[in-house]
């Protein structure tokens, strides 16, 4: 395969880089690997054991390894040094130690956002309960008070079912 | 693939201009989804592979939307095809080498792609000319909503979409615009800018090249968090940063406008690409550059924006190649990139 940058030569080095916790990875000729500073900038850029890094905590990455996630197999270790899930049950099985990796990736363990029709009864609640909040803040500025006390009582309702579930 | 080669009327989205797009070249956002109870794609066989692309394949035609899209195996793609798509930003690099059992569902006019086994079971992405975050995320929203109705999804109450990277997790979705920054790039702020973005959940890096001066003064923002924002939020966040960039950009361009060396510039350059009889890539990259902030500005009245778009897209390397169907040398292809280039910047 031809060189990802200039697309002129053979490509040769297989580059794997991380921006802020992104990763890109391209395929380049020697001439434009040496031009992006592999061997200076990125020389002993280690993939292993930077997302090894990014993934265990170190008393985890010598604990025993003997939970193996059904939906694939993986061990927590297999995961850790690669940087990646085997499949998405891996996030259930081993969800309270990946979790303080993704803490530090994302400055946040909760999902808020959309979710499928499947699932996510909670996370729907949550969106129903904002979207609701908005309308009434629409309500309280058009002075319909009527309407305001109803939103308010369904708001309640809501929080309430969800409160009672979270424990 | 000779649909995909055949860049022709009517123009695609990397061919057009759109709402501010004197900095603005085009928006995509993207969306990470996977099916529950099904390894990802690195554990899978070949088999298994295609029997997720059939999955997706069948759940967009239940959607009734099949019918605007094209499906292409990867397996059956040339290099040259898969690395102009990558050059046109329809596929991801990863994605250009995949083989067996990845497969692409592409919209006939380009603007919506769907990879099927890339890192994640699907990416799909919908791109647009211009600043349009709006008008892509309800696209790809939509699409995705069309999905979910037949294909079950990975979903987790507390992580949100679940994806093979933890850094996918949540909402799964990667907003990006490309922006033209020539003036902030003279001025060396794209350093400071890049630590500022950085600690606002965002990323910006060089489009085209990796080096601290990307070819073309092309960048690429992005949203990097994905857990714990909501898509909304996280295009607003994006929407508000990227208009900060643009006051700073056209200010800074107004900079230059004072030095008279500018204006030289930018001429001299319209003079070399309608004259120049071999292009290399770094040279077409930096003179279009020139160019594209000139037109930009006023300074050169009757080139427009989609032409130079159009060019910056049919140029590349792959994209030359794609079209004439068969490998060049690069002095061949230099050659077809000036002809090209001399072709449309007619006077
Ligand atoms: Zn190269
Ligand atoms: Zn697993």
């Amino acid at each position: 395969m031809l060189c990802q940058n200039c697309g002129k030569r053979p490509a040769t080095t297989f580059l794997k880089k991380t921006i802020n916790g992104q990763t890109t990875e391209a395929h380049l000729c020697a001439e434009c690997a040496a031009k992006q500073g592999v061997g200076s900038m990125f020389g002993g850029f280690d993939l292993g054991s930077f997302w090894g890094s990014l993934f265990a905590e170190p008393d985890v990455r010598t604990a025993a390894d003997t939970v193996r996630c059904e939906g694939c197999g993986h061990s927590f270790r297999e995961i850790a040094e690669s940087g990646k899930a085997g499949c998405p049950e891996c996030y259930t099985t081993f969800y309270d130690r990946l979790l303080p990796s993704i803490q530090r990736i994302h400055g946040k363990t909760r999902h808020t956002g959309k979710a499928p029709s499947n699932g996510g009864e909670e996370v729907k609640k949550e969106n129903e309960i904002e979207r609701l909040r908005r309308e009434l803040a629409d309500c309280i500025a058009q002075q319909q008070y009527e309407k305001c006390a109803q939103l308010r009582d369904r708001i309640q309702e809501l929080e309430k079912e969800s409160g009672d579930k979270a424990e | 693939m000779d649909e995909r080669t055949n860049q022709n009327n009517p123009k695609k989205w990397y061919q057009q201009s759109g709402a501010e797009g004197d900095v603005v070249i085009s928006t995509r956002v993207r969306l990470a989804r996977n099916l529950s109870g099904t390894p990802f794609p690195a554990g899978l066989t070949a088999e298994r592979k295609r029997e997720v692309a059939e999955k997706v394949r069948g759940a967009l035609k239940a959607s009734g939307n099949a019918g605007d899209y094209d499906y292409l195996e990867m397996g059956n793609m040339t290099a040259r095809d898969a690395l102009s798509m990558v050059e046109r930003h329809l596929v991801s690099p990863e994605f250009a080498q995949c083989e067996e059992g990845s497969a692409l569902l592409l919209k006939k006019d380009e603007s919506v792609s769907i990879m099927i086994n890339e890192e994640d079971h699907i990416r799909l992405q919908v791109m647009r000319p211009g600043l349009d975050l709006d008008e892509a995320y309800r696209e790809a929203d939509e699409l995705d909503t069309a999905l979910d109705q037949t294909l079950h999804f990975a979903f987790d109450d507390r992580l949100g979409y679940l994806t093979q990277c933890p850094t996918n997790l949540g909402t799964g979705m990667r907003a990006s615009i490309m922006l033209h920054l020539p003036a902030l790039e003279e001025r060396g702020a794209i350093q400071q800018l890049a630590g500022t973005v950085s600690k606002l959940g965002l990323t910006i890096r060089g489009l085209y090249g990796e080096g601290s001066k990307p070819e073309g003064a092309i960048y690429q923002l992005s949203n990097q968090v994905t857990l714990g924002i909501s898509e909304r939020s996280a295009i607003e966040n994006l929407k508000g940063i990227a208009n900060q960039i643009i006051r700073e950009e056209r200010a800074g361009r107004e900079l230059l406008r004072r030095n008279p060396r500018f204006e030289d510039t930018v001429w001299r350059s319209l003079g070399l690409l309608r004259t120049a009889r071999l292009l290399s890539h770094d040279e077409f990259m930096a003179l279009i550059s020139n160019l594209r902030v000139g037109v930009a500005m006023g300074i050169i009245p009757d080139v427009g924006m989609d032409v130079l778009s159009g060019l910056i897209s049919d140029a590349q390397p792959a994209t030359i190649m794609a079209a004439a169907r068969r490998d060049m040398e690069p002095g061949e292809r230099d050659a077809e990139r000036a002809k090209m280039v001399r072709e449309r910047l007619a006077g």
